[in-house]
């Protein structure tokens, strides 16, 4: 395996620690409205994800570094191209990140709600926008010759990649249901029990959706054929056994799978989207891959030893992180948020 | 206004607006580790109390840092995608690996330290604020390292249009970062001292059952401000004697040296006239700035004129000339927030020695009025750092005007930097209350723990 493939799969896991982790406190934020009946409430359930939230956010911005290092050709036409959202996902991780800081440091009601809006916008928007972003790279978007995109905002928004869109926020919701429904005690603990399962059938139609979607709009029939392989069945085999275990109520087995379904998926993105990294719609030619759009294999070697030195402790610590705050919280807890 | 405008402004209030808050967070969260050091080591609640709350002010201040930090690292490739495709071989690798080595642990390690004074004990709950402090700093290592790439390029080549790097080491061990780590380091801890001071001296003022708690909050930050404003001024000095050499044209801007001179005076106070470059009025100190650029009476400083000429020489027609005005007084600006600074703290040492700091309630007073010299001074040096290298994106190798997106169409980029300026605004106006709320709330002790009054000000109206 050379360095452009390991640094390919190394983004794809950065990714995919981002969309598996950030995915359970975006859901959380996206329920705060419906589940939070009460400031006491809304308090316990930002507090379940209170010490992660800005650790699992790094790995977007990890990701986004490693991306400028590795792929800097991706780097500059990505994040030209997504302008507009991007600028909208920056304002909703600004306006979310600060909220979650500032909310419970005032008692006034209406200092309160306005954050609490700032939670459930900022934490609604990122996952659509990263949805509707991941399935137009997969589907391939309007680049031109010299790796620029060329077309507008509103090519962006395709049936195809608004499917994508709405399918990562019902996979966030469904994760940070099955989050509380783990993490939480009493009746927040049934009411979170109560919307995953409100949630899977329409989690389900709409992963049916789009596997159909992803049929018919990339050339993933061509390089499988019907069959979809062994990764992609995996995460269907997940998505199912999700459903059985939240059924069940055993939380943790639960959460492990919805987890999985999003790892799954992620990974699947990237499997279609190999050895490309963007796909140009004009011409298969215009494709920018893993070797026309790396960096020099120094720096890529450069780069390697780093990751290869910190990933691993990185883990650990963040691992730990999610040891020490292992316990439930409950109406008696002491809240910081 | 064309896109190049537009996407310069932009990066400008973005910068600006983020180091506003980076300061104080590199220097507060040394300060608040050494607090809890005290209190681990002696026991006292006393440090406790400290700890909790100018800990409490360094997260109200640290969310904002973060959030808007996510900005600068997406904006090369929004608006300077051009940019990116030259420089990312290089540019791109410190800043992965500052998210990588720093911004994990920072955020990792404070979430253990807000949420884990009950569940981890007290030698790992100080381990995660001097994780958190070691972090931050870090992780302006690793982005200084970017930046000094952009002000002195090492360690690279040219190949297919674009910078390859070659060294890492040299890229590592710049020149430029040995002059400018330190002085942003010192100018952190300059920042959190000032604040510390200024909002310690206020509760000293005032009737409160927490003196002791304020006196030695007070007397921490003004021996960890002496070391810091004399490191500023020291590594700012340097880094003065360094950009002689490896940028001449942003220090004949700084001090609107029109011409060469030999020896050059230091400009104590000049009105130029920018367009046909010429004093209209000046004082300058004759010899100073030979002495200051050279160590030396006697040398030659380049002024604009001549460098001007040389630069059409190597590089071709155009301008290089940065604009003199903005370069010159924000010089002005930072040096002389510097030295107040520098006679402030030295003041506060004084009367922290002499244990008389309640019998001088006057010069005590000016403490909190202070605050804002440090922001003055941290803004005013980065105006003058990224002005002072105009053309140049990076420096001699590529220019502003090429580094721009070339597909994003003005009205995106403008409609952006409206976006950014009004709700960088309206946080702005939150933090500050809060942190003006929680500054005025004192130290909440313990083991009195009695229940403390709102302030009277109310942001969202009833």
């Amino acid at each position: 395996m050379d360095l452009n493939t390991l640094w390919f799969i190394l983004i794809a896991v950065l990714y995919i620690g981002f969309f598996v982790l950030e995915g359970f406190d975006f859901g959380v934020g996206i329920l705060l409205p419906f589940l939070g009946k009460d400031d006491k409430r809304r308090r316990m359930m930002i507090n379940t994800i209170g010490p992660h939230w800005d650790g699992n956010e790094v790995w977007l911005l990890t990701a986004g570094g490693a991306t400028f290092a590795a792929f800097p050709e991706w780097y500059a036409t990505m994040f030209s191209a997504f302008y507009l959202a991007l600028f909208l996902l920056l304002l909703a991780l600004i306006v979310r990140g600060v909220a979650f800081e500032f909310r419970s440091k005032d008692h006034h009601p209406r200092w309160r709600s306005l954050w609490d809006w700032c939670i459930f916008i900022g934490s609604l928007v990122p996952p659509l926008l990263l949805g509707v972003a991941f399935a137009n790279m997969i589907r391939g978007m309007l680049i031109d010759a010299d790796m620029n995109y060329v077309g507008g905002f509103w090519n962006l928004l395709n049936p195809y990649a608004l499917v994508i869109g709405l399918m990562s926020v019902s996979f966030c919701v469904l994760h940070g249901a099955v989050f509380l429904e783990n993490k939480t005690a009493g009746d927040l603990r049934a009411a979170s029990h109560k919307t995953a399962w409100r949630a899977y059938p329409v989690t389900v139609v709409l992963a049916i959706v789009a596997i159909i979607g992803t049929y018919l709009s990339t050339d993933i029939l061509l390089q499988l054929d019907i069959n979809p392989g062994m990764v992609p069945l995996a995460g269907i085999v997940a998505l199912l056994l999700a459903g059985y275990f939240i059924r069940k109520e055993k939380t943790g087995w639960a959460f492990t799978m919805t987890g999985l379904t999003i790892l799954v998926t992620v990974a699947t993105a990237f499997l279609i989207l190999y050895p490309n990294v963007m796909v140009s719609s004009i011409d298969p030619a215009y494709n920018l891959t893993i070797y026309n759009a790396s960096s020099s294999d120094y720096t890529l070697k450069v780069i390697t030893v780093v990751a290869l030195l910190f990933v691993p402790i990185v883990l650990l610590y963040q691992g730990w992180s999610f040891w020490v705050f292992r316990g439930r919280i409950s109406e008696d807890s002491a809240l910081e948020y | 206004m064309d896109a190049l405008f537009l996407a310069r402004s932009q990066f400008a209030i973005v910068t600006i607006y983020h180091f506003f808050f980076v300061p104080l967070t590199l220097g507060l969260s040394l300060i608040v580790a050494i607090m809890e050091t005290l209190y681990v080591r002696t026991g006292h609640d006393v440090y406790k109390d400290m700890t909790k709350f100018w800990g409490k002010l360094f997260i109200i201040n640290f969310a904002m840092g973060v959030v808007t930090g996510i900005v600068q690292e997406f904006q090369f490739g929004m608006n300077w995608s051009e940019y990116s495709r030259f420089v990312g071989d290089i540019f791109g690798a410190p800043l992965a690996i500052e998210a990588l080595m720093a911004f994990f642990l920072e955020s990792t390690f404070l979430g253990i330290w807000i949420f884990g004074w009950e569940k981890v004990s007290k030698r790992v709950h100080l381990l995660a604020i001097w994780l958190v402090a070691i972090a931050s700093n870090l992780s302006a290592l690793w982005i200084l390292i970017a930046n000094s790439w952009m002000q002195q390029p090492v360690g690279y080549v040219i190949n297919n249009g674009r910078a390859e790097m070659v060294d890492f080491a040299a890229v590592v061990f710049n020149p430029n970062i040995w002059t400018q780590f330190p002085h942003v380091i010192s100018s952190g801890l300059t920042t959190a001292a000032f604040f510390v001071l200024g909002i310690s001296a206020y509760h000293l003022l005032h009737p409160t059952k927490n003196k002791d708690a304020y006196s030695r909050s007070f007397q921490i930050a003004a021996i960890v401000g002496v070391l810091a404003v004399v490191g500023v001024v020291m590594t700012g000095h340097s880094q003065m004697q360094h950009i002689v050499e490896s940028q001449p044209m942003k220090v004949a801007a700084a001090e609107a040296l029109w011409n060469t001179e030999d020896p050059a005076g230091l400009s104590l106070f000049t009105i130029g006239d920018t367009k046909n470059r010429e004093d209209v009025f000046a004082i300058r100190i004759p010899g100073m700035l030979s002495l200051l650029a050279l160590d030396q009476i006697y040398g030659k400083v380049q002024g604009i004129n001549d460098l001007q000429a040389q630069y059409e020489q190597e590089y071709g027609p155009g301008n290089y000339v940065p604009p003199v005005f903005i370069t010159y007084w924000s010089f002005r600006a930072m040096v002389g927030a510097g030295f107040a600074m520098l006679f402030a703290i030295a003041y506060a040492l004084l009367l922290v020695m002499g244990e008389q700091l309640e019998d001088k309630p006057r010069f005590l007073r000016v403490f909190l009025w202070l605050i804002p010299l440090p922001y003055i001074a941290n803004t005013a040096g980065w105006i003058l750092t990224e002005f002072g290298r105009f053309p140049w994106i990076v420096y001699g190798l590529m220019k502003i005007a090429d580094g721009v997106s070339i597909t994003v169409p003005a009205w995106s980029v403008g409609l952006t930097l409206v976006g950014y300026t009004l709700i960088y605004a309206a946080l702005m106006v939150a933090d500050i209350y809060l942190l003006v709320k929680f500054a005025r709330r004192g130290v909440e002790s313990e083991t009195t723990d009695e229940p403390t009054k709102e302030p009277a000000i109310a942001l969202v109206g009833d």
